[in-house]
């Protein structure tokens, strides 16, 4: 038994050892995956690297306000992107600002994730009136863009996090139910789910330990796109006024106050953030593209 | 056929009402709208006044059956912002929307298509690779930041083109448009270019998957046989094959615009219905809110319903799955 385990982690560190082998075949895709990484590490270690807290109201002087990139400020220190109309550190709040839409964005594409596996997977299994009924529902919904449920949930419950967070999950979980149900549909009708269901095993059982792993490589590649669509999604409400307040830091409530300041030469107020954030949607999207690509069974060699 | 077709629009209509009730419900459950618009020094008598003029003291489903009845008789409430009827309002933003899908619809058509062919017919050249990357740019860069920086280069930079609004407004066909005069024009091109995007973006994909596929195909390896030029084959005989599914999603994808006009509506400050929905739910509009969204709901489910019933109308199969 044991021995049986040893072999089956040795070939998952195989697998994994495999996929990197694939992976790093798209130098673009292995430069993705570094940006993110090194995105993740600024935003979420953000207290440590920048020189301000840029939403402690008590560290802000109007003095500092509309400073251009590269000016030292009263802090002493450069504001390498200039600071916006509250003397904030343009560097600070994009870090911080990053960190919201990466929890807003895994959050919600995690929740979609589970939400929609649930949905999927209850579908395919269960077959029948249910099947049908679930599944009608996410055709309805996924034949409506995503911007649209988003703003009715929002419509319905208003503004912060949490709501944003639950909006995106309506927005999204289809993408993920549709995909799982497509993989088990097809999961179902093979031999080894035929074996698993003639045992006494509980059928949530057979669902998550034998059906789930077989068709987890697609959702992978899903995911990815979600988080990318995720973030853009809540910096696109933000932007509208519908999502985050304007006290939250996320990129999409920067870029909305820079905005305001469109017509001025202000331009690092809402250039900067945008930046950085179409860098952080684009490399996600290209490290999904890349996963894709390594997962699809016909460009195995 | 005739089953089918009942089936279809029976799971329309249920649609339709559900997403009604959802939206009502749910709209409902927002703060007290009385609390937004009324002056907070008015006096109890004024706000019970105000109350009592919206039927916001009934229970909640009586409310719904008589925004229900009131539905069935073309009334959808009345704004409580700019107190004019609802469906008037929406129909005064309307042609403003309209410009614009219009002109977005038209430029990713006329520049996706053949780039996208071009793409296609010459997969392995550069300026393929170029219009691919530029696609994928279309589609994952957020429409909004776009239209920020088309604002900045061509509006507040260049000082070109007008950074937002619609411009003088002329009539044709006794609706008015921006599109029938120069300075509307000026005013409706950035706006269409963000909003045509995305679109592009997707057609550029349609069209080189389809151009792809159909370059393999025995009868352009027969015609290039029989000496035809490519030009020929590809305008000829390629061109009509690789249209129908261009085409249908093309369809679907008007929808949709109406749904993304939203964003590019308000970055251009552009009065049409996307701002509206926006201005209504920053401002606790509830009648606005609802009318809106029940509206593109039910227009949705109409564009998926005719187009299921095309594709059933085309293919058998889908008929015969619908009735096992």
């Amino acid at each position: 038994m044991a021995a049986a385990l040893d072999t089956a982690q040795a070939s998952r560190g195989q697998k994994l050892r495999e996929f990197w082998q694939d992976y790093r075949r798209s130098t673009v895709a292995v430069i993705a995956l570094a940006v993110i990484v090194a995105l993740l590490a600024l935003s979420f270690g953000a207290a440590f690297v920048t020189p301000q807290d840029p939403y402690d109201m008590a560290k802000l002087d109007w003095m500092d306000a509309f400073l251009r990139p590269g000016t030292v400020g009263s802090g002493g220190y450069a504001h390498v992107l200039g600071t916006d109309n509250a003397g904030r550190d343009m560097l600070s709040a994009i870090l911080y600002g990053l960190r919201t839409s990466f929890v807003i964005g895994v959050a919600s594409g995690g929740l979609a994730l589970v939400a929609g596996i649930t949905v999927g997977l209850i579908a395919a299994y269960s077959g029948g009136r249910l099947e049908a009924l679930l599944m009608r529902i996410v055709d309805i919904q996924l034949s409506m863009p995503a911007i649209l449920l988003a703003l009715v949930m929002v419509a319905m419950m208003g503004q912060g996090i949490g709501q944003i967070i639950l909006a995106l999950v309506v927005a999204q979980y289809a993408y993920f139910a549709r995909t799982t149900h497509g993989a088990a549909t097809v999961e179902r009708g093979k031999d080894y789910i035929e074996a698993a269901r003639s045992t006494p095993l509980p059928t949530r059982r057979i669902l998550f330990r034998h059906l789930l792993p077989n068709v987890l490589p697609p959702l992978i590649v899903v995911a990815t796109v979600q988080v990318a669509g995720a973030i853009a999604l809540e910096a696109t409400l933000s932007f509208l006024g519908v999502g985050l307040p304007l006290t939250q830091p996320s990129l999409g409530t920067l870029i909305s106050n820079g905005f305001k300041y469109i017509h001025t030469d202000r331009y690092w107020l809402s250039i900067f953030p945008g930046l950085a954030l179409m860098i952080t949607v684009v490399a996600i999207n290209l490290v999904g593209d890349q996963v894709r690509t390594v997962l699809d069974p016909r460009n195995r060699r | 056929m005739l089953g089918y077709l009942a089936q279809r629009i029976a799971q329309a209509v249920v649609v339709i009402f559900a997403m009604s009730i959802i939206v009502f419900v749910g709209v409902f459950a927002i703060g007290n709208p009385i609390d937004v618009m009324i002056d907070p020094a008015a006096t109890q008598q004024m706000r019970e006044a105000l109350i009592q003029r919206y039927g916001l003291d009934l229970p909640l489903w009586q409310q719904y059956f008589l925004f229900l009845q009131n539905v069935a008789r073309g009334d959808l409430g009345t704004s409580m912002v700019y107190n004019v009827p609802v469906v008037s309002l929406i129909f005064s933003r309307l042609p403003a929307t309209l410009d614009l899908v219009l002109v977005s619809v038209t430029i990713a058509a006329v520049v996706g298509i053949p780039a996208g062919i071009w793409a296609g017919y010459r997969p392995e050249s550069k300026s393929a690779k170029l219009i691919m990357a530029l696609s994928v740019l279309g589609f994952s860069v957020p429409t909004f930041w776009i239209g920020m920086l088309l604002i900045m280069g061509f509006a507040v930079h260049l000082g070109w083109l007008p950074s937002g609004g619609r411009g003088q407004v002329g009539t044709i066909f006794g609706i008015p448009t921006s599109l029938a005069t120069g300075n509307g024009w000026s005013h409706v091109i950035l706006p269409a270019v963000n909003l045509s995007l995305f679109k592009m973006g997707l057609m550029i994909r349609l069209a080189r998957a389809g151009m792809v596929e159909a370059m393999r195909t025995d009868y352009v390896k027969f015609a290039r046989a029989q000496g035809l030029p490519d030009s020929q084959i590809v305008g000829r005989h390629v061109l009509r094959n690789i249209m129908i599914p261009i085409i249908t999603v093309f369809g679907l994808e008007l929808g949709s615009t109406l749904a993304f006009a939203v964003v590019t509506e308000s970055v251009f400050n552009w009065p049409g219905v996307g701002k509206l929905i926006i201005d209504s739910i920053l401002q606790l509009d509830r009648p606005v809110m609802v009318a809106y969204l029940v509206m593109v709901v039910t227009l949705f489910v109409i564009i998926n319903l005719v187009v299921d019933l095309i594709y059933a109308r085309l293919d058998p199969r889908v008929r015969l799955k619908g009735r096992a």
